[in-house]
């Protein structure tokens, strides 16, 4: 396919994710505001601006995170190239761009996520609540991540696209995981504390995984098994193992299609293979924040790999 | 108190072709009628067909209106149009290859030299060249207008990359997804054929060089064009893919296109973009839409353009006069389609005319387009008039004139209810190997009371078009 359009998927994906992770980051913000907590909510607020990566813009823009402001920052705002309305703004543009190589259902829930944002840009803001804002973004994720499963060809586009929501969430994953370990918690000691808990339950919240944590691992909270569940724990679906085998596996699809491998297929077999090898102790040995910090050097590398790979158009 | 005619209603009586749709009309109280405009509305804007308007500004993602009553003609009627149609796009292209050749029409004294080798859009770069097949035009799309039963008459021609053909296409396809009933009880011809003789057409004027099944690309400005929407619906629709110019570049003696598999020769371009721009070397150095080295490809053989560059010399408004000439002159017939009485403003007997008469005459400039720039004298005030008085005398040459003409109407659903309102007709006729042409077109309506301008720019709508079988 044209490297273009597999450009223009690419980003698709990664856009629906980011608005999906916009989301969350709002939903867990404002149920933190909802919880008397010894910090105040400021800290909580600022660790997930940071996860966004967007808070030298915010601080910039506001000045302080007040609970408004931050809804709007996060949700409406254009000046943020990560907010819900941005992402999927550029995913539908993305995506008009590429109309053929949509699917009509792929099309319309992109589209149909466009027109709403719309209409919800034109609704006085004291009509929106929150967890309706909250709720409506991860519907329309998850119709167009439906839609595109449902109805696509499983062909290079196919694997482009997910190469996309795969390296996302990946990095969202670590920044997450990163953020909420570096800011909160920069003494180990912290960790199982009953204050504590409850920052690693919103983190958990965050990625839609508390529920599935518990059945997976049960017993207290721990800093082990936490990373364990999102850095190595397969079943996870956003775990990093998940997400770099999710990309591994189309970027081995892509090799095959094409006759023809690439470097991006050995940098993301090599991160592969280091995550099914290490442990939990092996990270906490090198220390998590720079175990994460490499993951998502890593990450960059790889996207840049897969960028000159497949999207650049130079390929000869 | 000029009387137009009506194609539905001829003194009272319903003509034959609506006869069915009298009854449809009838039993669409008020409330169903807002709800179907209202569905067709999501519709379209579900699947996303928009058109900005260049220079309006404002939304970029706004709607053609969609007016719901069809515009019908028998068997009969479009028989007749066909052969006119396809007539003219044959003596069209027949003209390209004489002025790009030997001239032969220009020496036989049948058409000034001045018009087409001074004219703007002749491309000196393509001059002796003979595109594949002989064509230059592969898609004409010819402007009508009718104003009796029989009496159809051609405003213009667009040679280069008439738009609107998608609209041909979704109108339908929407009529039949509200209305199915109403395809029951008429016989209507079908027009979702177009794509693929729109394939088949590019397909059949491959380059010589190109050996095996030929690849065909769409080449678009981009996403920010107004028609980006038409251009993905066609190469959608005909399974080739939509190339902008940074994904095509040239090597050796072929153009090649950007893949993730690597490169892949390309045989032909149906582009949608001016001449001015298909490559920088060749014409607009500044250009970023283009291909740099494309004409040298072309030229050489290893590419075919559709259109050719150089076709917009055929319709022109000023070479447009002399039409029924190249019919005459190339073809040894009557022309089927008459044009519009035109004066030529640079021509001073004309000129005389168009001023003496200038508030009953439709004047417009040769180069312009989409209704803008143009003085439609019945409808303008005195001081309007008056403006564009100065505007012609200082540059009579680029303006022509016309006769108002009575613009047939068609019944129409407004705010109302149902009231005629006029109509134009723009059928997609496609050259190549043969000459092609789907039963049905894009009507334009003008949805304004009283008006003549159809143009979308200009508050003009849409319309399904039927032809019905025999």
């Amino acid at each position: 396919m044209l490297s273009r359009t597999a450009d223009n998927l690419y980003w698709i994906a990664r856009y629906m994710e980011r608005a999906d992770i916009a989301a969350r980051l709002l939903e867990v913000g404002s149920r933190i505001t909802l919880m008397p907590s010894t910090h105040g909510y400021r800290n909580e607020w600022d660790s997930l601006l940071q996860s966004s990566g967007t808070a030298n813009g915010f601080s910039h823009k506001y000045g302080d995170p007040v609970q408004r402001n931050l809804e709007s920052w996060l949700f409406f705002d254009r000046d943020n190239p990560s907010s819900v309305a941005s992402c999927i703004t550029a995913a539908r543009e993305n995506g008009r761009i590429v109309r053929t190589a949509l699917t009509s259902q792929v099309w319309d829930a992109l589209n149909t996520a466009f027109q709403e944002l719309r209409q919800l840009e034109r609704t006085p803001r004291s009509e929106l609540e929150l967890s309706r804002l909250t709720e409506w973004v991860m519907r329309h994720t998850a119709m167009v991540r439906g839609a595109i499963d449902a109805t696509l060809l499983r062909n290079d586009g196919y694997n482009f696209l997910n190469i996309g929501y795969y390296l996302e969430r990946g990095d969202n994953t670590a920044r997450m995981l990163d953020v909420k370990y570096y800011v909160l918690l920069p003494r180990i000691e912290f960790v199982g504390s009953g204050l504590d808990n409850y920052q690693w339950t919103t983190l958990l919240r965050a990625m839609g995984a508390h529920r599935a944590f518990h059945w997976a691992y049960g017993g207290e909270v721990t800093a082990a098994k936490i990373a364990d569940f999102l850095i190595l724990n397969p079943q996870s679906p956003r775990s990093l193992i998940t997400c770099l085998s999710g990309v591994n596996n189309h970027l081995t699809r892509l090799a095959k299609a094409y006759g023809r491998t690439m470097p991006a297929q050995g940098k993301a077999t090599a991160m592969l293979n280091e995550l099914e090898t290490t442990n939990v102790e092996a990270i906490f040995d090198e220390g998590l924040h720079e175990f994460l910090s490499r993951f998502i050097r890593d990450s960059a590398e790889l996207g840049t790999a897969i960028h000159e790979s497949y999207l650049s158009g130079d390929l000869r | 108190m000029t009387t137009y005619f009506n194609e539905m209603y001829d003194n009272g009586a319903v003509r034959a072709p609506y006869a069915r749709l009298e009854d449809w009309m009838r039993h669409m109280p008020a409330e169903l009628r807002q709800m179907k405009q209202a569905e067709a509305e999501t519709l379209f804007r579900r699947i996303g067909i928009t058109f900005a308007v260049y220079g309006e500004g404002g939304d970029p993602d706004r709607l053609i209106p969609f007016d719901m009553f069809p515009r019908v003609f028998t068997a009969p009627e479009w028989t007749r149009l066909e052969r006119g149609i396809k007539q003219r796009a044959r003596a069209l292209n027949m003209f390209l290859a004489d002025v790009y050749g030997r001239g032969e029409i220009v020496k036989a004294g049948r058409i000034p030299a001045r018009l087409v080798y001074e004219n703007e859009a002749y491309e000196k770069a393509v001059v002796g060249f003979v595109p594949p097949k002989g064509v230059y035009s592969h898609i004409v799309g010819i402007d009508l207008v009718r104003t009796g039963p029989d009496e159809f008459f051609v405003l213009e021609d667009n040679c280069r990359t008439p738009s609107g053909v998608s609209y041909m296409l979704e109108n339908r396809e929407i009529m039949m997804r509200m209305f199915p009933d109403l395809f029951r009880e008429n016989r209507i011809q079908p027009v979702d054929s177009y794509s693929e003789r729109l394939r088949r057409t590019l397909a059949s004027v491959a380059p010589a060089k190109c050996t095996g099944e030929p690849r065909v690309v769409l080449l678009t400005p981009g996403h920010f064009n107004s028609a980006y929407y038409e251009h993905s619906f066609l190469a959608d629709l005909m399974g080739v893919e939509l190339v902008e110019g940074q994904d095509l570049f040239v090597e050796g003696e072929f153009v090649w296109m950007r893949t993730t598999e690597g490169p892949k020769k390309v045989d032909v371009i149906y582009r949608r973009i001016d001449d001015a721009f298909i490559d920088p070397l060749c014409f607009r150095p500044d250009s970023m839409l283009g291909v740099p080295g494309l004409m040298d490809v072309y030229r050489s053989g290893g590419v075919a353009i559709c259109s050719a560059p150089g076709a917009g010399v055929a319709d022109d408004k000023a070479v447009y006069t002399f039409v029924p000439e190249m019919v005459r002159f190339y073809l040894g017939e009557e022309p089927i389609l008459n044009n519009v009485p035109t004066w030529q403003c640079g021509k001073s007997d004309d000129l005389k005319y168009v001023l003496d008469n200038l508030p009953e005459l439709v004047v417009k400039e040769v180069h312009g387009s989409g209704g803008y720039g143009m003085l439609v004298g019945p409808k303008s005030t005195k001081a309007e008039v008056e403006a564009f008085r100065l505007k012609i005398l200082d540059d009579p040459d680029n303006y022509i004139a016309q006769p108002t003409l009575a613009l047939s109407t068609t019944p129409t659903f407004v705010a109302e209810g149902i009231a005629p309102r006029h109509v134009d007709l723009r059928p997609y006729c496609l050259v190549g190997e043969s000459i092609d042409l789907v039963p049905g077109a894009l009507t334009r309506v003008a949805l304004k009371d009283g008006s003549l301008v159809v143009n979308s720019s200009q508050g003009g709508g849409v319309k399904d078009t039927w032809v019905l079988a025999e």
